[in-house]
């Protein structure tokens, strides 16, 4: 006899175990341990929230708190390796098999912990990569997620940052799982229900307000002359010439040097209304001046920013908003429309190897890379024309029935020829090869794969790889633009001028672009204090970018 | 410190008349660029001076490309570095030039 609800049983016994330490659903903070001692078992898969701009903090450290003789061996399926809280419960026993996306702040950690046996690792996983997971063979048993507030039937409101929460709440709940919420607050009545109660198991009301991240905002001030000289060549050397009108920017000073040139280089060329109006995109800040001289025409987001709220709730036609006037993000929903509906994701990496791979792994750091493959790749499967995409096609394939080319999506890589402490980010081998070795993984971390890149600028010039026709080709057009780095002095000089004659690789000269104007007068905000003004007192800077 | 002087020869001068320009500022990151139409017009001597030793190849690869780019012949330019990097090196002397044509 088959036993079909063996799963909804053992829900029931976790609920019924976890209402010992709740009134109703709602459980005080001090009795989070206890509650999560109850619900879990031993070997379980756990979902505990933590991503860029929403950390479940509270539950985190009442995991960490746990009897590890009562809760072990989870298997921990997270976005986020963001607290130390995430990393603490594998020296403890409590956790010990890992598959996450990103690891920011905890990327020197947890490479020791990788390379010290300490987590067993699944894989590093793009967001969406992981999200899939969760609806196939890594369902979590039980997920403990973060939101603004709730009410006492778990009706909660997970504030401008949905994030994760939806399609972790939607794997959970719908497969016989145990959903934990903490908020801030317990209301009356929640502003907004983002997820309907009858899928929240228990609500603990947090001892503080959830962590959040500023993690989109660049300071105007800190950007240098070379990034706006690299940005002057991304705006006219690609987003003109191929019309990008929809689009995803990464999060360095490189993409921000370009949202803040919109308004002064981008209107100088004629190009407002014809490049970057549609876009998949967080809330950052140095987008308001473009938002404010009217580039801007629409913007999903996959979460908020710090100070970002009053801002965005002043310009609906441009955010998505609830009907409380709230942002409404979700990250799943955004990282498709990356992926399918933008013809451009730029940003930036480490490290770029002689065919184009790229990689944030480097010897000490293990830092994920998010989302950034899903935008960075190009979908197979799109069957929707633009023009960008059209002519991108063209580009990569010159022969067969147009009827039946692919367009493509346009990868850039917007980096510096060299990072911080003169680290050379072009490199023979990338160092995620030799975590793989090292860490017995059968693929290397990669972020973006070589064959979805179709453009590198650096500050020497514009690499047009759709337009290379051998790896030879390819290798010397990366080459051409890697400055003065060893990859860079080891161009063949002669076969970078041919490459430089057909259009492939080309300089700010060849651009037209003229040295003298790669000044950061050419910035429509030279600090955060400007982006204030711009965006009429309704952006709020967290307290560390405020130096007036 | 290390003192760094290097030498070539232009198949021109460089265009304008402006005797003597200044770009950039020295600070970290950043570095301050004198330039002078002192030398005889197919000549360019560029002396640096620079905290970081070691970089005597890379240097002489920017400079070398600045002349073949630039052609500046009969100047003399005197770069006091704070540590820049070769590209922030590179953008200084293309606008120093620029400055001197203007």
């Amino acid at each position: 006899m088959i036993d079909w609800r063996s799963e909804a049983r053992l829900r029931e016994e976790r609920i019924a175990a976890g209402h010992a330490c709740a009134d109703g659903k709602v459980v005080p903070a001090t009795r989070a341990v206890e509650l999560l001692e109850a619900v879990l078992r031993p070997g379980d898969r756990v979902c505990l929230e933590g991503d860029n701009q929403k950390q479940a903090d509270c539950l985190a450290r009442a995991l960490a708190a746990c009897d590890s003789s009562k809760v072990h061996d989870l298997h921990m399926v997270q976005s986020g390796i963001v607290l130390p809280e995430h990393l603490d419960v594998f020296e403890t026993g409590i956790a010990r098999r890992l598959d996450y996306s990103y690891s920011g702040p905890q990327g020197a950690r947890i490479a020791r912990m990788l390379y010290g046996g300490q987590i067993e690792l699944g894989a590093v996983h793009t967001y969406l990569e992981l999200f899939a997971r969760y609806f196939v063979d890594l369902t979590p048993n039980v997920a403990l997620i973060a939101g603004v507030s709730a009410d006492r039937e778990g009706n909660l409101y997970t504030g401008p940052n949905t994030e994760d929460t939806p399609t972790v709440v939607e794997a959970t709940a719908f497969k016989n799982g145990v959903v934990i919420a903490q908020v801030n607050e317990i209301v009356d009545h929640v502003p907004r229900i983002d997820i309907p109660g009858d899928r929240i198991d228990f609500v603990v009301a947090a001892d503080r307000p959830f962590y959040v991240e500023p993690l989109f905002t660049r300071d105007p001030a800190a950007m240098t002359e070379t990034q706006v000289l690299m940005a002057m060549m991304a705006i006219k050397g690609i987003y003109a010439e191929y019309g990008i009108r929809r689009l995803n920017h990464g999060i360095g000073f490189g993409t921000a040097a370009i949202e803040l040139l919109l308004p002064t280089y981008g209107e100088r060329l004629g190009l407002k209304g014809r490049i970057a109006t549609h876009w998949a995109l967080n809330p950052h800040p140095t987008l308001i001046p473009a938002i404010e001289s009217g580039w801007v025409q629409q913007v999903h987001c996959f979460g908020s920013e710090v100070g970002m709220d009053r801002y965005i709730r002043a310009r609906p036609d441009i955010f998505f908003t609830g009907r409380d006037g709230s942002l409404r993000s979700n990250r799943a929903f955004c990282q498709t429309a990356g992926l399918y509906a933008c013809d451009l994701f730029i940003g930036s990496t480490l490290q770029i190897d002689l065919m184009g791979h790229s990689s944030t792994v480097t010897q000490n750091r293990v830092a994920g890379f998010g989302g950034a493959p899903n935008m960075g790749s190009d979908p197979h499967g799109r069957r929707h024309p633009s023009d960008t995409w059209m002519k991108a096609g063209r580009e990569a394939q010159v022969t067969g029935d147009p009827m039946l080319m692919r367009g493509r999506k346009l990868v850039v890589q917007l980096v510096e020829t060299f990072g911080d402490k003169l680290v050379p980010t072009f490199v023979e081998r990338l160092d995620a090869m030799e975590l793989a070795r090292k860490t017995g993984l059968e693929l290397a971390p990669v972020m973006i794969y070589a064959d979805d890149v179709t453009h590198i600028v650096t500050e020497e010039g514009i690499a047009n790889l759709l337009l290379c026709r051998d790896a030879d080709e390819r290798e010397q057009a990366i080459r051409g633009v890697a400055g003065y780095t060893e990859i860079g002095r080891g161009r063949d000089r002669a076969k970078v001028e041919d490459l430089r004659a057909r259009g492939i690789v080309r300089r700010p000269e060849d651009l037209g672009i003229e040295p003298l104007d790669a000044d950061r007068a050419l910035l429509a905000a030279k600090s955060i204090k400007d982006l204030v003004h711009w965006s009429g007192g309704l952006y709020e800077p967290p307290a560390k970018f405020r130096n007036w | 410190m290390e003192s760094l002087t290097f030498r070539h020869t232009t198949g021109k001068p460089l265009a304008g008349t402006a005797p003597s320009a200044i770009t950039g500022v020295v600070a970290s990151g950043n570095l301050e660029i004198l330039l002078e139409r002192v030398l005889p017009p197919d000549t360019c001597e560029v002396a640096i001076e620079t905290p970081i030793a070691g970089y005597g190849p890379v240097w002489e690869a920017v400079v070398a490309d600045f002349v073949a780019r630039a052609q500046p012949g009969g100047i003399r330019i005197s770069i006091n570095d704070g540590g820049a990097r070769p590209d922030t090196v590179s953008l200084r002397l293309l606008q120093g030039a620029r400055l001197m044509e203007a």
